[in-house]
């Protein structure tokens, strides 16, 4: 049981906690909790990719999860702006509901 | 040392699974949306911090271990953004279709 090994098995472990998670997406009721889903998704992404690429020693790998943090990142910003302004003329309008 | 360095890592990525493993379960059980947010920080920080902790004293040490730490600090800082504006999108409307 080397030190890959473990590290190998930790980054299975995390993609499988990802895929429960991801059930929250099935059954969420509002778009919020989908979108925790999909953050939570990014972080355990991360996680993985970084486990991965200490583990084979591949310098690409641990890029791929920075470019994955900052995609994560834009699409939960992306999710609440597209939230506030659904018809994205009048923030002001959307905003006195 | 080196073991000790290798005990060290076992047990922080144990310790970062298991958040991730606390972070899903609440996601998936937690009543309202502002609780699952609370568990899916959780496990966005301390899972993804006590990974990278973990994984610090097996990367090499100038180039690796600061991308490594980059990384963390910056998904430090778009969880917690992330985290205030989906509670203030929870808070506010919920999120469904107007």
């Amino acid at each position: 049981m080397t030190m890959p090994d473990f590290l190998l098995s930790a980054a299975a472990f995390v993609l499988v906690m990802v895929a429960l998670g991801l059930i929250r997406i099935l059954r969420g009721p509002e778009d919020v909790d989908r979108m925790m889903a999909a953050q939570l998704f990014g972080s355990g992404g991360i996680a993985a990719l970084l486990l991965f690429g200490v583990a084979t020693e591949a310098k690409a790998v641990i890029d791929v999860a920075l470019t994955l943090a900052l995609l994560a990142a834009f699409a939960s910003v992306a999710f609440v702006q597209g939230i506030s302004r659904p018809d994205s003329d009048d923030t002001q309008e959307t905003r006195d509901e | 040392m080196k073991i000790a360095l290798d005990i060290f890592t076992i047990f922080s990525v144990m310790a970062g699974a298991f958040f991730f493993l606390a972070g899903t379960v609440g996601l998936l059980r937690f009543p309202d949306p502002l609780t699952r947010l609370h568990a899916l920080t959780k496990a966005d920080n301390l899972g993804l911090g006590l990974v990278v902790l973990g994984l610090l004293p097996q990367t090499h040490w100038p180039l690796d271990t600061i991308k490594l730490i980059a990384i963390w600090l910056f998904a430090l800082l778009a969880g917690a953004t992330v985290g205030q504006l989906m509670a203030c999108t929870a808070r506010r409307g919920g999120g469904q279709p107007k």
